[in-house]
């Protein structure tokens, strides 16, 4: 296959240039060629809504069993004690079930608006919170488009609780507790370049159960976890009116901005300072 | 000019032997008990206390209505961000005072500075209150923590340095209380680079605040959301810093009377006459921007909505009446019309400010967020605590009253 050889290739121009370049150089080409973030792709159209994979997780990570069933019309939450939940929607194709949880962002706003880097893109691609960082100001629940962290209010030693894609079960090889006994095989564990690939094989095969869209594949920058679904996602709950650019770039020019005016106000104030300081004899002969 | 003040003692030139003792007496109350302002303001304190140990008991959850959607409330868009906005007042001066070097209004640098130092050491402060799990707070200052992709890194940064440039802004002050010549040489040498430092740190972090909620474009009402938020949070921070020193100058002259030489008592229609212009000024660059803003948001449909009626009281009812009652008042050399624009310039900005963070803030959320009583008391208590140190540092150091003469043969 052409793409090997082109790997190949690259991957010879990055270790000489690594060699010969530098670290900057060399970092930035990490980048491209050995991180490959893992997704899950969910199908809703499959889903029959049985909660296995709520039930999993909560063993998987010590949190609440699911209280109540997905019924149409109730819109249940992941909360401090739950970080996934199944919701159910009447839509035009009937009844469909959608699974919600972190969406573990590409370039997360959550992570960019940490101050402490508690919240934290692995290089495997989940999003996990630190709580040895953590200071509890919440600014990543301010930022996060998807409503995704959420904290303890009630405690005095409160955490921050949301989905992190099993990341203790990825680094030893093994899928996140939701992916593992799916009845219906609606998720599905992989890197997120074979999922997309997947989900767009499943579109073209199928048109006529899928909607032509995957969420997760533009929406805030690209997530892992990657929707398909038969019906439109807004009648699935989804905020369809999000950005399709990440979120951090949002503040991005802000940020930019800040070493420029470091650089330039402080010798314009002198400057002026010097300019206007003779004045001052002037003024206090009028005033002694 | 030699003036009555001059005479009080601020402190015995002492030499180092007797300072212990002279702490000790200054740290005694002076002036009445039972003033109104203390009948009320002390059990409020206590009943804050009271909560605060509460909520670090019980947990956030405990004393607030703060929600999973709604994690920011009033502690956070009262406290800080409307409390940092009148606390601009320093900057602004210490830009006229110092680099301008317009001397007409030093008289009131010292106090302006002083409160704008407390309003970032509680306001800033009352943040402590707000965070989950505040023993974690060093974290982005020391060690190898550091968020530097975050606004709020760079806001918390810019908060403890802009301290550090104030106290030293304010520090002969204390020198002079102290009779510390020495000391009062080298930090007034300090004073113009503290100033640069300051007004370029209160730039940034002024429309810091404002950059903080870049990241909520889906969750801020359209009418207050733009990606000018910082702009216009650095612009509206200027006649919000000179409103609060209109008000709070209306207020010191009335209790602190007694302290404020003649000289400097009759400096003050000229002073309030110039702020008045600025404040006209950067109102009405404030209500182009908005304006502009506005337009090219396209978001005309919205005014029709209740959403769009506060919008428009805001913008027309707090931006433009006052501006034209500042630009009125210094036509006719009306002082009492500056002191009504300037609290309605006030509540325009607490409104702008609460707007953005927390009335528009999930607007369209079906269980919106209200403050508490409790935090409410919480906030009242901050800023009751913090009209306390204010007071008892103006009643013994050299604020409003002239400095001690040696002080001043300095110069």
């Amino acid at each position: 296959m052409s793409l090997d050889r082109r790997t190949f290739l690259k991957t010879l121009g990055v270790v000489g240039l690594s060699l010969t370049v530098g670290d900057v150089l060399a970092s930035e080409d990490k980048k491209e060629k050995s991180i490959e973030f893992y997704g899950v792709l969910y199908d809703s159209s499959r889903c029959v809504g049985c909660q296995t994979c709520e039930n999993m997780c909560a063993m998987a990570n010590d949190v609440h069993a699911p209280d109540g069933k997905p019924k149409t019309g109730l819109v249940r939450k992941t909360d401090e004690g739950h970080r996934t939940v199944i919701n159910s929607y009447n839509t035009s194709k009937g009844e469909v079930f959608i699974k919600k949880q972190c969406m573990h962002c590409n370039d997360p706003a959550c992570v960019s608006a940490c101050l402490t880097k508690a919240m934290y893109k692995t290089k495997e691609g989940p999003v996990i919170w630190r709580g040895e960082k953590c200071m509890g100001c919440r600014y990543c629940m301010v930022s996060c488009p998807f409503d995704i962290p959420k904290f303890e209010y009630f405690s005095s030693n409160p955490k921050i609780e949301k989905c992190t894609m099993c990341f203790d079960k990825i680094q030893t090889g093994k899928a996140p507790a939701c992916t593992q006994d799916c009845p219906a095989q609606a998720l599905k564990f992989g890197t997120r370049r074979e999922l997309l690939k997947e989900a767009h094989k499943r579109i073209v095969e199928h048109p006529e159960i899928y909607v032509d869209e995957i969420y997760g594949e533009q929406v805030a920058g690209g997530t892992a976890f990657l929707y398909l679904s038969p019906v439109p996602f807004n009648e699935l709950g989804e905020n369809t009116s999000l950005q399709n650019k990440s979120y951090p770039e949002l503040s991005k020019g802000f940020l930019y901005s800040v070493p420029s005016v470091f650089v330039l106000i402080p010798p314009i104030l002198l400057g002026i300072y010097e300019a206007t300081k003779n004045n001052k004899n002037k003024e206090n002969d009028e005033n002694e | 000019m030699k003036t009555n003040n001059i005479n009080i003692p601020i402190s015995k030139d002492n030499d180092g032997e007797s300072i212990f003792k002279f702490l000790m007496h200054e740290l005694k109350p002076k002036g009445k008990i039972f003033t109104p302002f203390n009948i009320i303001s002390v059990p409020i304190i206590l009943i804050g206390i009271y909560l605060i140990i509460v909520r670090f008991i019980f947990g956030i959850g405990s004393v607030t209505n703060l929600t999973q959607e709604v994690p920011w409330g009033l502690w956070i868009g009262f406290d800080v961000v409307t409390g940092v906005a009148f606390a601009g007042g320093a900057y602004v001066l210490t830009f006229m005072v110092y680099i301008l070097n317009m001397k007409k209004y030093h008289s009131i640098v010292r106090i302006t500075v002083l409160n704008g130092f407390l309003a970032y050491v509680f306001y800033a402060g009352a943040l402590l209150l707000d965070l989950g799990r505040p023993w974690h707070v060093i974290n982005p200052i020391i060690g190898n923590s550091f968020g530097v992709s975050s606004v709020l890194f760079l806001v918390a940064w810019h908060f403890l340095l802009y301290m550090i440039a104030q106290l030293i802004e304010f520090s002969p002050a204390v020198a002079e209380w102290l009779g510390a010549r020495r000391a009062h040489k080298i930090l007034s040498g300090m004073t113009i680079a503290a100033v640069i430092f300051g007004i370029t740190l209160s730039m940034l972090h002024q429309s810091g605040l404002g950059a903080l909620y870049l990241m909520a474009k889906d969750k801020i009402h359209p009418l207050w959301y733009s990606e000018f938020i910082p702009i216009l949070f650095l612009v509206s921070s200027i006649f919000a810093g000179l409103s609060m020193v209109i008000f709070e100058g209306t207020i010191s002259h009335k209790v602190f009377f007694n302290q404020i030489s003649e000289k400097n008592l009759k400096a003050e229609k000229g002073i309030l006459l110039g702020l008045a212009k600025i404040c006209a000024g950067t109102m009405f660059a404030y209500f182009f921007m908005q304006l502009l803003v506005f337009i090219h948001g396209k978001h005309w449909d919205l005014l029709s909505t209740p959403m769009g009626h506060w919008f428009l009281l805001e913008m027309l009812g707090f931006v433009i009446l006052p501006m034209l009652l500042f630009i009125i008042s210094y036509r006719l050399n009306k002082i009492l019309l500056i002191r009504i624009a300037s609290v309605l310039t006030m509540l325009g900005v607490i409104m702008n400010r609460l707007n953005v963070t927390v009335i528009g803030f999930r607007w369209d959320a079906p269980i919106r967020y209200y403050p508490t009583l409790m935090e409410l008391v919480v906030t009242l208590t901050v800023i009751f605590t913090e009209i306390w140190i204010f007071r008892w540092v103006v009643n013994r150091m050299p604020v409003l009253r002239e400095s001690p003469s040696w002080a001043k043969k300095e110069k």
